[in-house]
Formats: C-alpha cells, sequence, structure tokens
C-alpha cells in the first residue's frame, strides 16, 4: 500500500486543476498585458481566477496580489512593509513558530537595522496575548504571525491578535499558507492587513502564491520590471499557475475538510491506544488545523522511523535532529517546551483531501510495528 | 569511498539500507562481560555496546559475541550492526583497531552529514573494551 501523509509538505494537484492548468499552457497561452485577442482571453482567466481567491477570504479582487508562492508572499509581505513603514518605526514582532519563510526573512532584516521580538509560544503552541501587548512599542510597525502551525497545527485567534493591532495602530500579517481552505478566513472580519498563501498546499501548482494586501496599507515591491499586479510584482504572470490555483479554491468542500477532521482525530486515537508513550505534540480538537497530526514516540528517533515507515509505503516527515542539515532539532518542538530527546522522536503526519480510512488504519498498524521493533533496540527504553 | 557532497540530497546505499533494515546484532544481551555507552555530541543519540570475551587456545582474548542497542538514525543503527559485524571472533587487540573508516566502507559509503554517526560506533567499542579491562583488574 502506498499512503501519502505529508500533505504539509506538498500535495498532489488535483485532476480538475491539471486540466485547466494544461489548458492555460497549450491553448491559452497569451500574455495577459497584450492587447490582441490572445492576450484578452489569458487576462480574462486570471480576472476570474481573482475574483474566486479574493471570494474566499471576503477580499477584494484588487487586493489580491499573485507571487511565486508562500515563501515570495512571505518576503514581501515582511521586506515590503518595513522598507515602506521604516519612517515610521523599525521594530517588527513575529514569533519563534514561524516558517524560515518569516523568520530567515526578520532575520535578515535584523541584519539592516530592523528590531524584531520572537515571541515565545505556550506548550501547546499558542502565542500570549498579553506578552503581545506588552511587546509592541511606539517603534513597532508589523506583527506578523503564523496563522496554523505547519509542524504541530496550532491555529492562532486571529481577531483577538488582529483587534490588539488595531488598537495599538500597528499593521498585522499572517502566513495562512497551511491553513488556507481549512480554516474559515475572513480578512474583513479578522482585520487582517496581509495574509500570505500558496497553491501546492491544497492541491495547487507548485511556483504559485498570493499575497491579500488590504487597500490604503502601502508594500515596497521587490521586484521590478513591467509594472505587472498593480505594480507590486513585476514580471509576466504565471498564467497556469494562477488558473490552477483558483481552480483548487474552487474543488475544496466544507466536506473534505470534516472528513480530514475525522481521519486526523482516528489516526491520533488509533496511534495512542495501540503504542504507549506516543504524545500528541500541539493542541486537539477545533484549535488544531483538520490534517494535521504530529506525534512524539519517546525511546526512538525519528528518521529512523521515517525511513520504516517509508519501506512500507508510508510517506511522513520528522522534526529530529538527524533529519535536519543543522543536526539540531526542530525550533517549533523545542519552542513548546519538548525535550531534545522527545523532538527526536516525533513524527508528522500530514492528511488531504484524498485520504482514505483505509489508509489511516494501515498506517497505525504499521506505526505500532516499526515501533516496537525500534524500541526492542533503543537503550533508552528501559 | 562513496560520500555525499555538501549540499546534496542525502542518500544511503543500498547496504546501509539493507542493515538498516534487518540489524543482525540489534538486541540487549543477557549476562554481558562488558558494555560500552556513548553519547553522541552533535546530535544527542545513544549507542550501546554488549560484549562477551572468551579466552582461545592461544590465551588470547577474543570477542566471542556482541549485539548493540542504538537510538539514533538510519547511519547510526546501520554503523552499529556493521561494526557489530567487524568486531565479532576478532581478538579485543584487533578489535581496539577498527576505525570509523573501517565501518564506513563496510556500509559501502555515508552521506557526509551522517559521517558522525559512525564515530558513535567506533567510540562505543573502545568504552566497551576499556570497560572490560578495567573490571578484570
Ligand atoms: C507555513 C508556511 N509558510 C510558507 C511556506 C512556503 O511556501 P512555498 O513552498 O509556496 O514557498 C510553507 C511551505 O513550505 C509553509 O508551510
Ligand atoms: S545519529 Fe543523529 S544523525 Fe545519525
Amino acid at each position: 500500500m502506498k499512503v501519502y501523509l505529508d500533505n504539509g509538505a506538498t500535495t498532489q494537484v488535483a485532476k480538475e486543476v491539471a486540466e485547466v492548468i494544461d489548458n492555460m499552457l497549450t491553448k491559452n497561452f497569451g500574455n495577459p498585458s497584450s492587447l490582441h485577442q490572445f492576450g484578452e482571453e489569458a487576462n480574462e482567466e486570471i480576472v476570474k481566477a481573482r475574483e474566486t481567491i479574493a471570494k474566499k477570504i471576503n477580499a477584494n479582487p484588487s487586493e489580491i496580489f499573485f507571487t511565486s508562492g508562500g515563501t515570495e508572499s512571505d518576503n514581501l509581505a515582511i521586506k515590503g512593509i518595513a522598507y515602506a513603514y521604516m519612517d515610521k518605526g523599525k521594530h517588527i514582532i513575529t514569533t519563534e513558530i514561524e516558517h524560515p519563510a518569516i523568520s530567515k526573512t526578520c532575520e535578515h532584516l535584523e541584519k539592516c537595522g530592523f528590531n524584531v521580538t520572537y515571541l515565545s509560544v505556550d506548550k501547546e503552541g499558542f502565542i500570549s496575548l498579553e506578552k503581545l501587548e506588552n511587546a509592541i512599542t511606539d517603534d513597532t510597525i508589523l506583527v506578523s504571525i503564523i496563522h496554523a502551525n505547519n509542524e504541530i497545527g496550532t491555529i492562532q485567534d486571529m481577531k483577538a491578535i488582529s483587534q490588539l493591532c488595531k488598537k495599538k495602530d500597528v499593521l498585522f500579517h499572517t502566513d495562512a499558507v497551511q491553513s488556507f481552505t481549512k480554516v474559515p478566513i475572513d480578512v474583513k472580519a479578522m482585520n487582517i492587513d496581509l495574509l500570505s498563501i500558496s497553491g501546492h498546499k491544497i492541491h495547487g501548482p507548485k511556483g504559485i502564491g498570493a499575497l491579500f494586501i488590504r487597500k490604503g496599507v502601502k508594500v515596497i515591491p521587490l521586484l521590478h520590471g513591467g509594472d505587472q499586479e498593480g505594480k507590486i510584482r513585476s514580471g509576466t504572470e504565471n498564467t497556469p499557475g494562477i488558473v490552477g490555483f483558483a481552480k483548487a479554491v474552487e474543488i475544496i468542500s466544507e466536506k473534505d475538510v470534516k472528513q480530514m477532521k475525522e481521519l486526523r482525530d482516528r489516526l491520533i486515537d488509533g496511534i495512542q491506544k495501540s503504542v504507549v508513550d506516543a504524545k500528541l505534540n500541539g493542541p486537539k480538537g477545533d484549535k488544531r488545523l483538520a490534517n494535521n497530526v504530529n506525534i512524539s514516540f519517546k525511546y526512538i528517533e525519528g528518521e529512523s522511523m521515517l525511513y520504516h515507515l517509508d519501506g512500507k509505503g508510508v510517506a511522513v516527515s520528522t522534526g529530529s535532529a538527524c533529519s535536519s542539515q543543522s543536526l539540531s532539532p526542530s525550533p517549533v518542538l523545542i519552542s513548546i517546551g519538548l525535550k531534545p530527546e522527545d523532538a527526536h522522536g516525533s513524527i508528522r503526519f500530514t492528511l488531504s483531501r484524498y485520504t482514505t480510512k483505509e489508509e489511516i488504519d494501515y498506517t497505525i498498524d504499521s506505526v505500532k510495528e516499526i515501533v516496537e521493533n525500534l524500541r526492542k533496540i533503543s537503550p533508552l527504553k528501559k | 569511498m562513496v560520500r555525499v557532497k555538501e549540499g546534496e540530497k542525502m542518500s544511503y546505499s543500498k547496504e546501509v539500507m539493507k542493515r538498516f533494515k534487518n540489524p543482525k546484532f540489534g538486541e540487549k544481551m543477557k549476562n554481558p562481560d562488558a558494555i560500552g555507552e556513548v553519547g553522541n555530541a552533535t546530535c544527542g543519540d545513544v549507542m550501546k555496546i554488549f560484549l562477551k570475551i572468551e579466552k582461545n587456545k592461544k590465551g588470547d582474548e577474543i570477542i566471542k559475541d556482541i549485539s548493540f542497542q542504538t537510538f539514533g538514525c538510519v547511519a547510526a543503527i546501520s554503523s552499529s550492526d556493521a561494526l557489530c559485524e567487524l568486531a565479532k571472533g576478532k581478538t579485543i587487540k584487533q578489535a581496539l583497531k577498527i576505525t570509523r573508516n573501517n565501518i564506513v566502507k563496510k556500509l559501502q559509503g555515508l552521506p557526509n552529514l551522517k559521517f558522525h554517526c559512525s564515530v558513535l560506533g567506533e567510540k562505543a567499542l573502545k568504552t566497551a573494551i576499556e570497560n572490560y579491562k578495567k573490571k578484570k583488574k
């Protein structure tokens, strides 16, 4: 059996999406800026795609800017705001559990003379509103907090955070790459100023994303050139990507999300019933991302677990130090207070709308067998 | 020696995967004559080597039996297994000469990033033999 449970890394492109991409590649291939019919027809598709994506988060189409993915959206948001508002202040607030697209961008800005506060989180990965409020100073221009964490699935309270930002008159950005289409987002009701999303996490293609920028918020572009995307992001539009991205948004339904949640809980319960000393990382229930399961298996190391699962056809990821280039454990798991040896034994399973009950049950059985075998050769298990 | 260049995606040799999937020496030994336990400062892993030692007809002390328990990655587990195979049947003197390079060679190479895992094997065996000598005194 082949079971793909690494949908947090990337997803398979939906058939419906592949079809519209093929059409844009081979038939409707014009440059949307061109004045002739070919250009006009391609442009019409982008207009529709922008509307689809705007509607999904209750934004205006003119507030959606297509980029090359989540990484670029995050960079554009953070650097774009930093450079646009540096006269007003040079302080940025973010968290210890951001994706590197945010954390490394902030580290870069620190080298350019900005100050960054990295908020710590509690055992389940939630930030503290009080700490956030205390961190905001007159010099603060931007708060950036990840909506749903990619490793442990913690969903932050967007409304409470943005209200605070509004009260203090600072801009609020969120990386919603993992939550988009899985958690309802309403940028008006949630008072979000900037929001990053990406295509390949939701059965769209890789290399396409978007940044929502509220009307009136200034952003200095990263790329200069032909002035596409309202001068915010130059470069001939990735029309197949944009149209495929919108198609992916169209086809995901509430039923899909509900099914992922049920299977997520089946996997958590199934593993915890059949394996002792298996601790769930991150929160339970509705505050957890619909498709994320992250479990620390005591006494064993994640990379060896990953390869054994791979041998059985089950694809997952791990926060183990052994599997990282830097040979240090996942900073997110350390942030929520895990001991290095427990971060070592962490496995992330991420589901999709295509995951089945049979696949989940097969995974539970495989995990049980592998953990037993690895614990037999573990010097830590007494 | 096959070693993956820095920045390249890590990949393990067939021999590494074979030993990792079916280690021949991975078990806790009952009543060992000596144990060597070492930790890996780089990533925090632990390896334990168990020894049974007997004298042969010439009076040399030989490693009659050896096994391991390892908390670590694919490279650490396969290194432990390769080490045990290299050491089994050797005299203590010969066994002390086993190096990380012998282990890596037996494994048909390790990715650069994983070289340190084989060091763990060399150290664990040496520690076990030292412990044996101390006990004998
Ligand atoms: C939370 C989060 N932000 C940003 C990214 C980067 O997105 P992309 O791969 O589209 O650049 C990812 C995916 O790796 C992610 O999970
Ligand atoms: S034991 Fe940690 S990288 Fe090999």
